[in-house]
């Protein structure tokens, strides 16, 4: 929508008045994120620019957040928490979740939209709500502070997310090739594995790390449910920010802004690779 | 005369003599079970750990097991009372034995906390009683009113037969700011104790200036997005992307970083001389706060379902307009603007749902008068422990939600979700 030579004065003001306004958000949208990277190597435990930050002054910046994160056995402990719930939760969710996927593409599934509704519903209803629920209900079932109830509720938040990548990738999917494969003896594992698992590989990679961010990223209902045996990255991060809130959480932010750069890019690489398949399967 | 041929025509069957019909009506059945069976697990999963758990809370809103439970006696002897006059002996004697018993077993402290709920005071009252219970002779009746005058007051053996009942709707009356009188008549409660309702009030005013707030910020940046060469928009969409992708600690975190009184931006007025040293803004542990975070958080769910929907509009659709005369500002408003109406649907839904429900960053950067609903609702489970009102909070607050999922679905569809 580039602006004609024979725009009005008013109407050049619009476009780029337009821009700017664009260009604002922009800024509102990514400056918090950005701002608190060079915070995080302040040398000072302020949470603000110095004046010998401002400077470029060496000694304004330090590593000595990333130091007291990397030399906290709670810091420690708590980030390796993370990971053992978010991959034991994103295992089962995507497990769980892919086979529900290729029976909720199938055409002749019964009561698909009821269950798709029930099936989604962790991602709609709000997380108080859900922790509230599971907090009262793993009780009763001696789940809560154990590492099973911490994964059993963050496999249903997950489960979701890969519901929904899966069945996106298999509305392309070419059924003749299951009928085909079967027609050659293929008994169900095999069919699943070599024919359908390779061509709906994407969507399951994205399903699993929207599973994962989910329960890497998840604070309320671990808030409720984990003990101190579970103390997760998120859990260290709020309790750190509501009592004594220290620099060394912007350090943690810094790693955590890298980790979803890290899988945004691995995302458009899967979308990219997807649509070039899809290209060269269309011509 | 010819020759009517009264057999229908011959049955198709398949290689083995079966019908063709049936076969297929088999067949079909079997690939429906087989749909349903890879279903199944998943189902199955999500019906214990989640479906379970969000009907157990809704039971936990009217159930009212304390009384009924603790003080059996009473219970069943309050039951022919008629509330006229003070029971006689027979339910004094029933209350001292659940008294008694209620203290040795230490669960009398719930039927206290209870009763507590509906008239303060009773609480003490209770637990004295049951303290000296053990000791007390016959007459029971005297011997209570002389631990206690309040014994003697009809009020609270009313409130002691009404609670007898296993289900309650005082939870539920509790969170929207009313409850029974002594009588057992719905009345509203006393001023000083109405909060929920205008906390309600104010949540839905919040998630209303969010939702503005994000449309107003987020339709321009949807639209230079769908409407630059693919280039550009898609090194642009990073920017949205990135803020969609980064946890929501680490947002606040920021926000908080950015805009207490010794943060970034006040540093920024103060040094620009917009500002006094002394005079620095109050912009964060309050209302703004929350609003400014959670527009922040939010906007990438409004700009994405905009961007999909204007991504799809045909930009010869504006073009044909302009040739026909319209100027820019009419083919706007009367072309591209109504194609973008169900972008805007999905988008103003989804963040009002999703605002309506925060909240970890209300209670981080709302201070008092930034608390929404659920901020309450986590109030009353992990610090008063007031679960059945917890429970009746959540549970309106769930309802209100799938009312709005409801029209999102007929809007949108599930089907049609998509991230990134």
């Amino acid at each position: 929508m580039a602006l004609p030579s024979y725009a009005t004065p008013l109407e050049r003001t619009w476009y780029y008045g337009f821009r700017v306004f664009c260009g604002l958000v922009f800024i509102f949208l990514i400056t918090p994120i950005l701002v608190i990277i060079p915070l995080s190597f302040n040398a000072e435990p302020y949470f603000t620019f110095t004046e010998a930050m401002l400077g470029f002054d060496p000694d304004g910046y330090s590593l000595r957040w990333y130091e007291d994160f990397f030399t906290s056995d709670q810091w420690l402990f708590s980030i390796k928490n993370s990971f053992i719930v978010a991959i034991a939760s994103t295992f089962l969710a995507t497990a769980l979740g892919t086979v529900a996927a290729l029976g909720l593409s199938r055409p002749e599934m019964p009561f698909r939209s009821t269950i798709m509704g029930l099936l989604i519903s962790p991602m709609i209803v709000p997380l108080i709500i859900s922790a509230a629920g599971m907090y009262f209900f793993y009780a009763r079932m001696n789940l809560t502070q154990t590492f099973t109830g911490v994964v059993l509720a963050h496999t249903a938040l997950g489960t979701p997310f890969v519901i929904i990548t899966v069945t996106a990738t298999m509305v392309g999917f070419d059924r003749n090739l299951i009928r085909a494969a079967q027609s050659l003896g293929a008994d169900f594992t095999t069919t699943f594995f070599k024919v359908i698992m390779p061509l709906i590989a994407p969507g399951v990679i994205s399903g699993a790390l929207f599973a994962f961010i989910t329960s890497f990223d998840e604070v309320v209902v671990v808030i409720f449910l984990a003990g101190a045996e579970q103390r997760t990255i998120p859990i260290q991060m709020w309790s750190g920010i509501r009592e004594e809130i220290s620099p060394t959480i912007l350090a943690v932010a810094t790693m955590l802004v890298i980790i979803s750069v890290l899988l945004l890019v691995s995302l458009e690489l899967i979308r990219r690779r997807n649509e070039r398949l899809r290209g060269i399967a269309a011509t | 005369m010819a020759v009517v041929d009264t057999t229908s025509p011959p049955i198709m069957t398949t290689a083995d003599g079966t019908p063709l019909k049936v076969s297929l009506q088999r067949t079909n059945r079997r690939k429906k079970i087989q749909a349903f069976l890879l279903v199944s697990p998943l189902l199955l999963f999500i019906a214990v750990s989640f479906l379970l758990p969000i009907a157990d809370m809704i039971f936990r809103a009217v159930e009212n097991p304390q009384v009924v439970t603790i003080m059996p006696r009473t219970s069943e002897v309050l039951e022919d009372w008629d509330r006229q006059a003070l029971p006689d002996e027979e339910a004094f004697a029933a209350l001292v034995a659940d008294l008694a018993e209620g203290r040795e077993t230490r669960e009398i402290g719930k039927v206290a906390t209870r009763l507590n709920y509906e008239a303060s005071g009773l609480r003490s009252l209770i637990m004295k009683s049951a303290r000296r219970a053990e000791r007390l002779e016959p007459p029971y009746k005297e011997a209570l009113i002389d631990v206690d005058e309040d014994w003697a007051e009809l009020d609270v053996w009313k409130l002691i037969q009404r609670e007898s009942d296993p289900f309650t709707a005082s939870y539920f009356l509790a969170a929207v700011d009313m409850r029974y009188n002594a009588d057992g008549e719905i009345v509203d409660q006393p001023d000083y104790q109405q909060i929920y309702v205008k906390l309600f009030m104010r949540t839905l005013w919040i998630s209303m200036v969010i939702m503005g707030a994000t449309l107003l910020l987020g339709f321009p940046v949807a639209y230079l997005l769908a409407t630059l060469p693919a280039r550009i928009s898609n090194l642009l969409m990073i920017l949205v992307l990135l803020p969609f992708w980064t946890s929501l600690l680490v947002r606040t975190t920021s926000w908080i970083v950015m805009l207490q009184t010794q943060g970034v931006l006040n540093d920024l007025m103060v040094w620009l001389g917009l500002i006094s040293d002394d005079s620095r803004l109050q912009m964060i542990y309050n209302q703004t706060g929350t609003i400014v975070a959670m527009t922040h958080i939010l906007l990438p769910f409004m700009i994405l379902p905009l961007y999909s929907v204007m991504k799809g509009i045909s930009p010869s659709y504006v073009r044909a307009a302009r040739s026909l005369g319209a100027n820019q500002l009419t083919a706007f408003v009367k072309v591209y603007l109504p194609l973008t109406v169900p972008g805007i649907g999905a988008g103003c839904i989804l963040v009002f749902i999703l605002a309506i429900g925060y909240y970890i960053t209300p209670a981080l950067v709302g201070g008092q008068s930034g608390q929404l609903i659920s901020n309450s609702i986590a109030y009353h489970m992990q610090e008063s422990l007031n679960w059945g009102l917890a429970a009746s909070i959540g549970a309106i607050l769930l309802f209100a939600v799938l009312a709005l999922y409801l029209i999102y679905n007929k809007i949108v569809g599930v089907d049609n979700m998509k991230f990134g």
